[in-house]
């Protein structure tokens, strides 16, 4: 386990120093989280200029999930993204071989191995919204929310790193996937709103085909107070299967790598 | 001429082949493209159901017209050039098509047509399920179904002049992306998209109206679904052409230099 943390931090130290020979990246990824910011923030303004609920969400609330819409894809897209961008690309060139001569588990170092640093911009911006949705909401988040809220997120985290491994992992049958973690990021989008205001094909879809409603909305409705508790031990169920079914998978999957041109 | 129906012909054929080689960007595209304006369309309805089913005189079915309108015409409208102009002059894979005794746009005019009818096959089944799905409330009469069609050409014609011009910005700046985000979610507010123009805030509107993005997708739509007047329609042409001839005018100077300005690196 400290091997692995040590993994990961020598990676994050890496990518830092990697990146600060191109600090023009900062500005670009500051304008283009402040766009996304506006972009979001006068969406959910020309909406409750018509209304003052959608769908059961008062305007804080719907505030608070443009927080951890924010907050999950910086996470996500800080390491977890670029890293398997990078290893199906390494699938399809044969250079997977190098990462799989090395002493350590290869999932763990797939999943590591490529940082894109200035997405912790995003970080920092889904916390200040999410705080500021919290002091908007007042007393009504207390310690307990608080609780279910982090338990409910760490799931989310984790289904979602899950579900992006398991698309991954595909590459070892099918070469040229190259595209398919996009087919994630066009769906992300949807979980800007809660996803109770979708039709059921879709919520069903958002649930269970690309689990975008146990990331964003679940953490959110723990936030709030209003996730029930079969939802969050379904999360919380599925914070647990998923990964050892992608664990699983991975294995089968990793069989099958043959190293394209070594 | 018959040069450029021989170019046109060739350039046909092989998107075909190489758009089938690629299903899965294919497919991804086609998603992005589809929920958008369900997202759109589902947050609206909420909120006219919120309201007693009515929104300044949108019902549930009038979004739901509405926007299988504006997905069809963004499906026809879109381009990528400004990610590929960015590419290609960023990899010099610009050099070999500046030498070709025809301009490049023609090559991509005719990638794009052929992309359009491609996803087309697949988009017109999906509008049809949505149709079943979302019950919209498709008041259209003659008239405004003759009119949609020269307005949605023109819409085209426009959306691919001023995202050509904005394209030709990447020789003078190198790293784009944040521009063209920039430029998409002022075309995400400003025409229409995220909520139909009367729908905004007055001042908002006004500005709206005098730009080129609303006459790029909320126009045709407005028009096809009945909400304009004769006069607003005549309006909504003249802008259309005016915008389109200033952007073209616009997109060969923009051309002209930039093409000078070109280095081709990496080649």
């Amino acid at each position: 386990m400290v091997t692995y943390l040590r993994l990961l931090w020598i990676h994050l130290r890496l990518g830092i120093l990697n990146e600060l020979q191109y600090r023009t990246n900062l500005v670009i990824q500051l304008i283009q989280s402040a766009v996304g910011l506006c972009t979001a923030l006068l969406g959910l303004g020309v909406i409750f200029s018509k209304t003052d609920r959608l769908g059961g969400w008062s305007a804080p609330e719907l505030l608070a999930i443009v927080g951890v819409y924010t907050l999950v894809a910086g996470i996500t897209q800080l390491v977890v993204q670029p890293s398997l961008t990078r290893f199906m690309e390494d699938v399809r060139l044969g250079t997977l071989d190098f990462t799989l001569t090395k002493p350590v588990d290869a999932q763990v170092l797939v999943s590591v191995r490529q940082v894109e640093v200035w997405k912790s911009i995003d970080i920092v911006v889904g916390l200040v919204v999410l705080a500021v949705a919290i002091s908007q909401l007042g007393a009504s988040v207390g310690l307990a929310q608080a609780v279910v809220f982090l338990i409910a997120l760490l799931a989310g985290v984790t289904i979602i790193y899950s579900f992006l491994l398991i698309l991954a992992t595909c590459a070892f049958w099918f070469i040229r996937l190259d595209n398919i973690l996009n087919i994630f990021q066009s769906m992300y989008e949807a979980g800007r709103w809660p996803i109770g205001i979708y039709p059921p094909w879709l919520r069903a879809m958002l649930t269970f085909l690309v689990p975008i409603g146990f990331a964003i909305t679940v953490p959110t409705e723990g936030l709030v107070g209003r996730l029930t508790s079969p939802n969050l031990l379904g999360a919380i169920a599925l914070a647990i299967a998923l990964p050892l079914i992608a664990r699983l998978f991975w294995k089968i999957g990793i069989r099958h790598y043959s190293g394209a041109s070594a | 001429m018959t040069d450029l129906v021989v170019l046109y012909r060739a350039q046909f054929k092989t998107t075909i082949a190489s758009q089938l080689q690629y299903r899965g960007a294919l497919v991804i595209w086609i998603i992005g493209l589809i929920l958008q304006p369900v997202i759109y369309l589902s947050v609206w309805s909420t909120v006219a159901e919120s309201r007693g089913g009515n929104v300044d005189g949108f019902t549930a079915s009038d979004f739901a017209a509405y926007y299988l309108t504006a997905l069809v015409v963004s499906q026809a409208s879109f381009t990528w050039i400004m990610w590929e102009m960015e590419y290609w002059i960023r990899q010099g894979n610009l050099s070999p098509l500046l030498v070709r005794p025809a301009h490049p746009i023609h090559q991509h005019v005719a990638n794009n047509l052929t992309f359009k009818l491609l996803t087309m096959a697949v988009v017109a089944p999906v509008v049809v399920v949505l149709t079943f799905v979302f019950q919209p409330n498709w008041t259209i009469s003659a008239w405004t179904a003759l009119a949609f069609i020269p307005a949605l050409l023109l819409a085209m014609a426009l959306r691919f002049a001023v995202e050509w011009t904005m394209a030709s910005l990447a020789f003078w700046i190198t790293r784009v992306n944040a521009i063209n985000q920039l430029y998409f979610v002022v075309f995400l507010f400003l025409s229409g998209f995220v909520a139909p123009l009367d729908l905004l805030p007055g001042p908002v509107r006004s500005i709206a109206e005098w730009l080129p993005f609303y006459r790029m997708l909320g126009f045709p739509v407005e028009l096809l679904l009945g909400r304009l007047s004769p006069t607003q329609a005549m309006v909504g042409f003249g802008a259309q052409l005016a915008w389109l001839a200033l952007a073209l005018v616009l997109l060969n100077v923009t051309w002209a230099r930039g093409v000078r300005q070109y280095s081709a690196v990496g080649a």
